[in-house]
């Protein structure tokens, strides 16, 4: 029983079908890239009064059942959690437990991003306690939202249209669980030191500011004052300590090794000689470029480029690594803006480099910044799962429809200089440049590049490109070119899977509006591998 | 309890492919034989929602080719492209002790121009002639080759499905500007590798341990009566790999052996394990062997072609072999892995000094020519006529790797 089955639908302007309805709120369609203006005042948290908190800083409280209960549980209520403990998190799903035994019923669970480690939360769905999800869902998760069960429309958000939608009122916190891997009595939190260190917590930031209640969950409560903090006792509302809040060893990893894959690392080749040939790498340049695969070898080839031309970039945006760190040592840029922290390495670096800087979505995303760290980025290198001719992306769903992915940055990135798609060009005969995305998540407009194994895609609106790097010997080809070649490999064009006209989730903009629908998925291939993808 | 009781009695049966979650793009086929009921298809594949009804066509397509009307086919797929498919069905029906004398051709791509004998062959790819899913994107990392390797890295009991893998790879698949060789087993199971193989147009067959010439001729003879059955014209080059003390020591009868010999090679862990002593990363045990090899080849008028460096890893180890190997009189080597393709493209290429000075002998020789001179004269010294072909020969091989333009072809700006 979606709530979306009740309500109508409206062709956006992307030409998708969207609901005007979802969660009994009502919507506003995608205008175009930058087709809304909110006006009116953002949405602002409860007064609070000092004198209502311990005069002696102490906001400790013995257990999270506690600290729900002085939070005011309710059913209904909506509680959010943060992805920063990645698949080693235990904070969310602990709190969401705690409050179905508390008797709390048809919560709505509010992650900057959920894990497979939270596949639980499906018995929480099927229980009542946990009414829906707004928040990325994949492998088994999202597999429950694309068979329709949930009860409410999924809402997918990029991290900036998370703020956006809470400084917009669309979505009213009552009560974060922010998971700090240090922290002090009165509530000051980091996540750059501790046994569960993980590097910076900008996800919960906005969530500190607005929810109505906050908790602050730790497993290293350190003497007054926690030094450095990023998230400000003066908006937590309780502490709990307690003994572990996840597992180290998934929280961060060990340096990933550079993928040995000849085609991805093609790829990432092709893609740092685009930015070198296209004059984009030049001395104060920028970039930012995730954690993946092709990403990292991207990074250590453009280092290579970068000490050859004895070129320095500026900042980098992260997701950041060891390699990223390398470079920041070795003085090929200047500093690191960090939004996630993957590795020990650049963990150790965030905690002891001052020129590794953590940030958040506001400084980094936020629609209703006065402007944003993103679209100051010279350059950015992305994934997909699926690109069209006419450069729209789709990284929330697989081929098949099911939720496969959330959108993380994604979406705000690509207001960067130069968007750059880096991806095979079919993946298991599933051809990834297509007639159609399944679910656009980002419009073609602003993504200026496809760099597959089989050549370069420069969007024809971007001429300036083409003229930077046309006779520098890239392999600079039409999409409809490797299209054709890649169905010809594949044996023709794939079929559609069936759909059903049912709307699970929706995915929102970065502005608020409604971009695609994600629909109920009819088939199922019991031998398609499973999905487990991040944020 | 009697047969008449089960009309779909199985009496033959094959299977053939690799499944598996650590498989990708392969396929499992397990065939067995009918006497009735038309072709029955049990599919699993990571693709069924997209390919699921293009798969059982094939199927069935596939079968009708070679012959077979009642069969159980199951399939267990990878996301296996077409050619891999058809070549795996294939298998499983012939282990099956059928369809003899078919065949099931996927669709061909068209044929590349024939190979001339001196191309370029400083690069040559490997790829393991059973793993499928390295073959479609070979061509893309630009090695002067690619090799689809039937000897060493496919095990005894898969040589036949290989065989069929690799041909219909040759068929269905761009390589791009790669020359396309094969390396078949040695005779004679190697003579059924050339029936397979040599329909389709190889530009060029390694034949791996080579001791005697007789060995080339056996290969050229079987390769001579193949082509004319099926009407194959165009060449086949040659490159014997000497992988012995005895076949090293006929190097040059060897290289002398054929007129369709291009190149000879080396293979080294052959040659050490038969001289018994350890391979390192220096070679010094080898470089009597290699010397050996880079002379005859030389004598012979055919390429000096260098061994495979093993770790692909250790790019600056490799570049330094390369170069050494250059150095031998070598004019290419293999590799295992495509980040070694570029490396080795460097280390086989002239220097910009020796490039440079190569295109001021060839002016000085063109400009003499012109003049009608008998001596060329470059400053106050008087160039020598070999070394005025050295240069000639250098600044050819440079335009062929892209290191000189066409505009300056005839070396003659003054």
């Amino acid at each position: 029983m979606s709530a979306g089955l009740a309500t109508g639908l409206i062709t956006n302007a992307a030409g998708r079908r969207v609901p005007t309805m979802v969660n009994g709120r009502e919507q506003e369609p995608y205008k175009g890239v930058d087709g809304h203006r909110p006006t009116g005042h953002k949405a602002g948290p409860s007064i609070r009064s000092n004198s209502d908190y311990p005069a002696n800083g102490d906001k400790r409280v013995p257990d999270l059942e506690t600290a729900l209960r002085l939070c005011g549980l309710r059913d209904g209520m909506t509680i959010s959690s943060h992805h920063h403990l990645r698949e080693g998190d235990r904070v969310a799903l602990t709190a969401l437990q705690t409050a179905a035994r508390m008797g709390a019923k048809d919560l709505v669970w509010f992650p900057s991003a959920s894990f497979p480690c939270h596949e639980p939360v499906i018995d929480l769905m099927k229980s009542g306690a946990v009414h829906h999800i707004e928040g990325s869902m994949n492998g088994p998760l999202g597999d429950y939202c694309s068979h329709g069960n949930m009860r409410g429309l999924g809402v997918l958000r990029s991290h900036g249209g998370r703020w956006q939608a809470v400084q917009d009122g669309e979505v009213h916190i009552d009560i974060a669980v922010i998971a700090a891997p240090t922290a002090d009595f009165f509530g000051n939190a980091d996540g750059s030191h501790g046994k569960s260190a993980c590097g910076s917590l900008g996800f919960a930031l906005a969530d500190s500011v607005y929810a109505d209640r906050v908790i602050a969950v730790t497993d290293n409560l350190v003497p007054f004052p926690c030094i450095p903090w990023q998230i400000q006792g003066n908006n937590v509302d309780y502490v709990v300590q307690v003994d572990s809040i996840g597992d180290p060893s998934m929280i961060v990893s060990g340096t990933t090794q550079i993928t040995r894959s000849p085609d991805r690392l093609r790829i990432s080749e092709l893609v740092a000689r685009f930015l070198c040939d296209s004059g984009i790498m030049r001395d104060g340049f920028s970039f930012q470029a995730g954690a993946g695969g092709i990403a990292l070898a991207f990074v250590d080839h453009l280092a290579r480029m970068m000490k050859a031309a004895n070129v320095k970039a500026s900042f980098v945006r992260g997701g950041s690594t060891k390699y990223l760190v390398d470079m920041l040592n070795e003085g090929l840029i200047g500093y690191i803006l960090d939004g996630q922290t993957f590795d020990l390495d650049a963990v150790r670096s965030i905690a002891s480099d001052p020129r590794h800087v953590a940030t958040s979505p506001f400084t980094s995303y936020n629609f209703h910044g006065k402007g944003n760290f993103a679209s100051m980025v010279d350059a950015a290198v992305l994934g997909a799962t699926e690109v069209d001719v006419h450069f729209n992306a789709n990284v929330v769903t697989h081929s098949d429809g099911r939720l496969l992915h959330g959108i993380g940055g994604w979406q705000n990135c690509l207001f960067a200089g130069c968007t750059i798609l880096a991806v095979p060009s079919f993946r298991d005969r599933i051809p990834v440049i297509v007639d159609e995305v399944t679910t656009i998540t980002g419009p073609g407009e602003l993504i200026d590049v496809i760099a597959t194994e089989r050549g370069i895609a420069i969007n024809p609106k971007r001429q300036d490109l083409l003229d930077a790097v046309r006779g520098k010997g890239l392999p600079i080809r039409s999409i409809e070119e490797i299209k054709a070649e890649v169905e010809k490999i594949c044996g023709g064009k794939p079929s559609k899977p069936r759909l059903l006209d049912y709307p699970v989730a929706v995915v929102k903009w970065v502005d608020g509006t409604v971009l695609d629908t994600v629909w109920r998925v009819v088939d199922d291939n019991p031998y398609a591998p499973k999905v487990s993808g991040g944020e | 309890m009697t047969s008449s009781a089960a009309p779909h009695v199985a009496d033959a049966r094959g299977e053939a492919g690799r499944a598996g979650s650590d498989v990708r793009s392969d396929l499992h086929v397990t065939f067995e034989q009918r006497t009735s009921g038309g072709i029955d298809i049990q599919l699993r594949s990571r693709v069924d929602l997209y390919y699921g009804g293009a798969i059982r066509q094939q199927v069935r397509d596939v079968l009708q080719s070679l012959g077979v009307k009642h069969a159980h086919i199951d399939i267990v797929d990878e996301g296996a492209l077409p050619f891999v498919i058809a070549a795996r069905i294939e298998a499983a029906v012939r282990r099956a002790g059928l369809a003899e004398g078919k065949s099931s051709l996927p669709d061909a791509v068209a044929l590349p121009a024939p190979s001339p004998r001196d191309r370029l062959r400083r690069s040559r790819l490997y790829l393991p002639g059973n793993e499928p899913k390295y073959f479609v994107n070979a061509g893309l990392h630009a090695p002067d080759a690619i090799i689809l390797d039937l000897e060493d890295s496919v095990y005894f009991a898969e040589k036949d499905t290989a065989r069929l893998l690799v041909r219909n790879a040759l068929r269905a698949l761009d390589f791009e500007a790669a020359e396309r060789m094969v390396r078949i087993n040695q005779l004679p199971l190697g003579l059924a590798d050339l029936e397979e193989i040599v329909p389709q147009s190889p530009d060029l067959i390694l034949v791996p341990k080579v001791e005697t010439p007789e060995q080339i001729s056996d290969v050229v003879r079987a390769m001579e009566l193949i082509a004319q059955q099926v009407g194959v014209a165009r060449p086949i080059w040659l490159m014997p790999i000497l992988e012995s003390a005895l076949g090293i020591e006929n190097a040059f009868t060897i290289a002398k052996a054929s007129s369709q010999i291009a190149a000879i090679t080396i293979g080294l862990e052959d040659y050490t394990a038969d001289l018994g002593v350890a391979k390192t990363p220096e070679g010094t045990e080898s470089l009597y062997a290699r010397q050996r090899v880079a002379n005859a080849a030389h004598a012979a008028h055919v390429q000096a072609i260098d061994s495979a460096y093993g770790d692909a890893a250790d790019g600056d180890g490799l570049l330094r072999w390369g170069q050494a190997s250059r150095a031998l009189g070598f004019e290419g080597m293999g590799c295992i892995h495509p980040i070694q393709i570029e490396i080795i493209h460097r280390a086989f290429s002239p220097t910009a000094s020796e490039v440079e000075k190569a295109r001021e002998i060839v002016a000085a020789y063109e400009d003499a020519q012109r003049r009608g001179l008998g001596v060329v004269s470059l400053g106050s010294k008087m160039i020598d006529a070999p070394v005025v072909q050295r240069a000639l020969k250098l600044v050819a091989r440079a335009r062929q790797m892209g290191i000189v333009g066409n505009d300056l072809a005839s070396g003659a700006q003054s």
